[in-house]
């Protein structure tokens, strides 16, 4: 299967980035260094493009139902504007998939939401919304609209007032978590405070044909894959098909450490599975994590406490550019999830001594 | 982009560079593999007084989005190792052909050499 491109492909391209594939797209993963991206966003401005995220919307007499059934957390709790992290499960309460929703003004007076599901699973997951509403014979509307939008983050202690400058609303009025219909530069986008990275920022959702017109529009450093990744680690953010799979490494959210998403006097799929699952309490959870040694962790090496048997796995790792320390998450008994605890890493057949340690790795927003 | 490959020396495809003199080849990485690897930020190599031989894995570079074995263009006992990288693997990055080094190689035959790309043939490969 041909890659699925960006909008800007050619635009990145032009400007020197080096690409990968993700999730079934050819995306950016370095424009210029990681370093250099990274420290952008720390201490000044960087802009992300995400068109690799999915964008579902739903809208109808049961959209707010439909949506209440399908995650864990609480839509009924949006006020138009408002936006919720929540997680996807599976009738056993295996996260499928993690995702923001926005509530979006009201359409023909009908409830109505975009959310973002993760990088190549927009089709999975709008056929999942499909069949769920033909199946409890609800009534609402769910368009996949992932090739109608660019998707663009704008991050760090200045994107406020990179965004204020060219958005004729004001969203430094935004607190974090809210959204508005914005017009960024004469384009009709949404706008809003969310982000991957751990410091303030905006998301932008862009009309696909004003894309280029739109990026162009902030002066602060490009950046790619790469950095959003060292990013997210250093403030403690799970990444799906890394921290969880649904196939390959299935979690519930209190393992993942996004139980805040789980709202069980919500009537959804998994939900009775997870209240299970409180009362049992969990053998496993993710946990922050050090290296003493010098070494890099990386995702699969195995976590073995300091008799030398292996009680964990890494799902992330890399060598922190804020910190420059080398620096992972991963699944460890609950018995040495404390932080504090000493453990070790292999890497390359070697045992590397590791401190568990709270997460986020830094301060956030 | 287009990356410096001095004639001074000779490459491997897995793109280590050998430099020879008396008899002793100094061994790095090339700007285009430093580039290809990002921000390097951690080298492992081995100890003076060990022996490679050539094209066996001698080390492990690691930039922060990936992790690349490190071959030997020479076979030989190791006489130095550049223990500057330890600290500043940055090195590799910012001066790959000079203080980027990483090992030199006493080299057991340094006809061995003979074997590997020239400067042309290498600025083909990663043409």
């Amino acid at each position: 299967m041909p890659l699925q491109t960006p909008p800007l492909r050619g635009i990145h391209d032009e400007r020197g980035a080096k690409f990968t594939e993700f999730g079934g797209w050819d995306m950016p993963v370095e424009f210029d260094s990681i370093r250099t991206e990274h420290a952008a966003v720390r201490e000044d401005a960087g802009i992300f493009d995400v068109s690799h995220m999915g964008q579902i919307h739903v809208t109808g007499p049961d959209a707010t139902a439909l949506m209440q059934r399908l995650t864990t957390n609480d839509v009924t709790r949006l006020d138009v504007g408002n936006a919720q992290y929540a997680a996807i499960t599976d009738e056993d309460g295996v996260v499928i998939d993690d995702t923001v929703i926005y509530r979006l003004p009201d359409e023909d007076g009908d409830e109505t939401y975009l959310f973002v599901p993760n990088a190549g699973t927009d089709e999975a997951t709008h056929e999942r919304w499909v069949s769920h509403r033909n199946g409890w014979d609800l009534e609402a509307t769910v368009d996949n609209r992932t090739d109608e939008y660019a998707m663009f983050a704008v991050q760090g202690p200045n994107a406020a007032d990179l965004v204020d400058a060219v958005t004729e609303e004001p969203v430094t009025e935004l607190d974090r978590f809210e959204a508005t219909d914005a017009a960024v530069d004469g384009v009709d986008c949404w706008v809003a405070r969310t982000g991957y990275t751990g410091e303030d920022g905006f998301e932008l959702l862009v009309p696909e044909a004003e894309a280029e017109r739109v990026w162009s529009l902030y002066d602060c450093q490009p950046c790619g894959l790469g950095a959003r990744d060292t990013l997210r680690i250093e403030a403690g953010l799970v990444l799906a098909g890394q921290e969880f799979d649904h196939e390959s490494n299935p979690r519930t959210p209190y393992e993942i450490g996004i139980g805040f998403t789980v709202d069980l006097e919500t009537e959804f799929v998994g939900r009775d599975a997870l209240a299970r699952a409180t009362e049992a309490g969990h053998e496993e959870q993710l946990v922050g994590f050090q290296l003493i040694d010098r070494g890099v962790p990386r995702h699969g090496y195995d976590i073995t406490n300091t008799d030398g048997r292996v009680v964990g796995t890494v799902t992330s790792g890399t060598m922190s550019p804020s910190l420059e320390q080398p620096i992972g998450l991963g699944y460890v008994p609950t018995e040495y999830a404390e932080p504090g605890t000493t453990l070790q890493v292999v890497v390359r057949g070697q045992s590397k001594k590791t401190r568990v340690e709270t997460t986020p790795f830094i301060e956030t927003v | 982009m287009t990356f410096d490959v001095p004639e001074d020396r000779r490459y491997l495809e897995s793109h280590e560079w050998a430099h020879e003199t008396n008899g002793v080849v100094r061994v790095g990485i090339t700007e285009f593999a430093q580039d290809e690897l990002g921000d390097v930020v951690f080298v492992e190599l081995p100890d003076e007084g060990d022996s490679v031989t050539q094209e066996a894995e001698f080390g492990v570079i690691e930039s922060i989005k990936a992790v690349s074995d490190l071959y030997a263009p020479a076979g030989g006992e190791i006489v130095s190792v550049n223990e500057a990288l330890f600290d500043s693997p940055e090195l590799v990055n910012d001066d790959p052909f000079g203080e980027g080094w990483m090992l030199e190689i006493d080299a057991d035959d340094t006809d061995e050499l003979e074997a590997l790309l020239s400067a042309e043939e290498y600025e083909d490969q990663i043409a």
